[in-house]
């Protein structure tokens, strides 16, 4: 699990022989929730011009431009924590690192299907990120408490939007019901990446910096669990396969095409200013 | 809130566009002012004449719709904006316009059209919008371009419409030429900040001023007065107090303003003849292709078919959606729990 080079466990904060140092894990930390947000973004940044009615244009784009300004603050927060020569700000970190580097859950990466499938993804990912701000609150890491403060509301709203779609898809018209039930059934296999726990939020854990991902998953499952009976929709069952290995910077094919979107212009012109 | 962190410190009184003009204030006073005058607004349950609340109806519709497919130009950016904030900003942007479409709809709406109808017009190409989007956005410049050109010439358009003698449209556009201010502001940026970058990026901005100069010109359209008039709804709009400028006149008084802009960014406009008249005390310029702009209106432009049919798309791909909202609600209601958001 541990890179090769990885600093010795003499460094304080690390929890066994080979695991990085305080600061790496630390940095690791941040940029999983960051990576989260900004590829997240990305994806409803996609819907702009392509959805159901005007309003929800303007919905998805509020939510995305939620992420982002969370994603902005939390790569903000990395980079200054990993304080490496010269420090990488937001841009750096977004638009310079490669694949591998980026901690993402698979959900958020994946691509954009219909709406019914969106407001699943929506609806599991804003209830995680609801449970995770809340626990962040009382982070000893004073700008991630901060952010989760202002994040915490943001995301309670993206719970509610996609809560209330879910709802209305769920118990509309047949059609909708059968395509929001598809679409749950569709992210499914995604859904359990997000409450499995890393080295890093196990550092982050016992620091008190964060919180490890599986002691969220109980009230992400209950309220999603509520809202589907409330829906008529039924919780899909246990997937064969699910995916993993994210937060290790191990992702999907979309993966690359989500990146080479996001950082083209970026990359073709090193060192300019935007 | 973009402003005011570039261009020489001497020059902050300077109005960038047609929203920071003493025009616009006086616009915003003389609308108070109208509120007291009440004769002096037409409201939604006046009576009025059935050809001016048609011809309401259409320019309304029409400048929605610019602002509904004028999403699509600058929202293909949004996923390669070049920085985080860059990426903020045009997301906004983006989201700012499909606001401007609502209330624009909004505005229609109060003189007895429905949204929907309006849009099945758009859908089935019977009600126009702005030609300008009919031409496609290839690099980040353009972004800048749009808003430095195409807002700005929006926006000199827009400002005289805040005194429109139809209230519900002339509360619109003071809230809609404050925002524009802001999205012409930021594509200011977005060029002042290339053309202070590398030679490419130098290159860029002058690419997108060669190619969006010209369109955005004939965004205020054909001559409508004097000799070269074209015919159109002008003289009539101007008599019923809808419209209070002849399209030359918005066209040089955009000139005017942005020439020296463009001096400012070190670019070339693609007009050989453009040279300051001392004695007009106003820029001349060269003739318009209006062919070109007939063609592209008429449907022979780069991105026409696109625009609509990505519309069309979203439209139809969206309809279970809304059947599924109104049904829900439906449910609801029968349930006695009344309707939700």
């Amino acid at each position: 699990m541990s890179a090769p080079d990885a600093a010795p466990a003499a460094v304080a904060g690390a929890r066994k022989p080979g695991l990085p140092d305080a600061r790496t894990l630390h940095t690791r930390y941040l940029l999983s929730l960051g990576d989260d947000a900004l590829i997240y973004a990305q994806r409803l940044g996609e819907w702009l011009t392509h959805a159901p009615q005007i309003e929800e244009d303007m919905a998805l784009g509020n939510v995305g431009l939620d992420l982002l300004g969370q994603a902005r603050s939390l790569l903000t927060r990395a980079g200054e924590v990993e304080d490496a020569h010269p420090r990488r700000d937001e841009d750096a970190l977004a638009m310079l690192r490669d694949e591998r580097e980026f901690r993402n859950v698979h959900l958020v990466e994946r691509p954009r299907g219909d709406f019914g499938q969106e407001m699943a993804r929506m609806l599991w990912f804003a209830s995680y990120q609801y449970e995770l701000y809340t626990a962040l609150l009382g982070s000893a890491d004073a700008t991630l408490a901060g952010v989760a403060q202002k994040a915490v509301k943001e995301v309670a709203y993206h719970r509610d939007h996609a809560t209330q779609w879910v709802l209305r898809l769920g118990d509309g018209t047949p059609e909708s019901h059968a395509r929001v039930q598809a679409g749950l059934e569709a992210v499914h296999p995604y859904v359990q990446e997000l409450g499995e726990d890393f080295d890093a939020a196990r550092w982050a854990s016992e620091q008190g910096v964060g919180v490890l991902p599986s002691s969220l998953a109980a009230s992400v499952n209950a309220y999603v669990g509520e809202v589907l009976e409330g829906a008529t929709l039924v919780m899909p069952d246990e997937p064969r396969w699910h995916a993993r290995g994210g937060r290790e910077g191990v992702h999907s094919g979309a993966m690359g095409l989500l990146l080479a979107e996001l950082q083209h212009i970026a990359r073709s012109h090193p060192g300019a200013t935007w | 809130m973009y402003g005011n962190d570039f261009g020489p410190r001497d020059d902050a009184t300077t109005p960038l566009n047609a929203a920071e003009t003493e025009e616009y204030s006086t616009a915003l006073a003389e609308y108070f002012d109208g509120l007291i005058d009440a004769d002096s607004r037409i409201e939604p349950r006046d009576a009025m004449p059935d050809a001016y609340r048609q011809t309401l109806i259409r320019q309304i519709a029409q400048h929605a719709h610019s602002e509904i497919i004028g999403m699509q130009p600058e929202g293909s950016w949004i996923g390669r904006a070049p920085s985080l904030r860059r990426k903020a900003i045009l997301m906004a942007k983006v989201q700012d316009e499909a606001g401007h479409g609502l209330y624009l709809y909004s505005a229609a709406e109060t003189l007895g059209v429905d949204r929907s109808e309006l849009l099945d017009k758009l859908h089935a190409g019977k009600q126009k919008y702005s030609s300008i989007f009919n031409y496609p956005t290839l690099t980040w410049a353009d972004v800048g371009a749009i808003g430095w050109l195409v807002d700005g010439a929006a926006i000199m358009n827009q400002v005289p419409l805040c005194r429109c003698s139809y209230g519900p449209y002339a509360r619109a556009m003071i809230r809609v030429c404050k925002e524009e201010s802001f999205h012409q502001r930021q594509g200011f940026e977005i060029l002042w900040t290339l053309s202070k970058g590398t030679e490419e990026q130098r290159a860029m901005l002058q690419d997108a001023a060669d190619r969006w100069w010209w369109p955005a010109l004939m965004m205020f359209g054909p001559p409508d007065t004097g000799e070269a008039a074209t015919g159109g709804h002008t003289a009539q709009s101007m008599a019923w107090g809808i419209k209070r400028f002849s399209n030359d006149d918005l066209r040089q008084k955009f000139v005017d303003m942005t020439v020296p802009q463009a001096i400012k960014l070190g670019i070339t406009l693609p007009d050989p003849d453009l040279r300051w008249d001392e004695e007009r005390g106003h820029w001349d310029f060269g003739p318009i292709d209006w062919d070109e702009f007939w063609r592209v209106l008429k449907g022979d432009g780069p991105c026409n078919a696109q625009r609509i049919s990505t519309r069309v798309a979203a439209h139809e791909e969206g309809a279970w959606v809304r059947e599924a909202a109104v049904a829900y609600a439906g449910k609801l209601a029968a349930r006695g729990e009344g309707a939700v958001a």
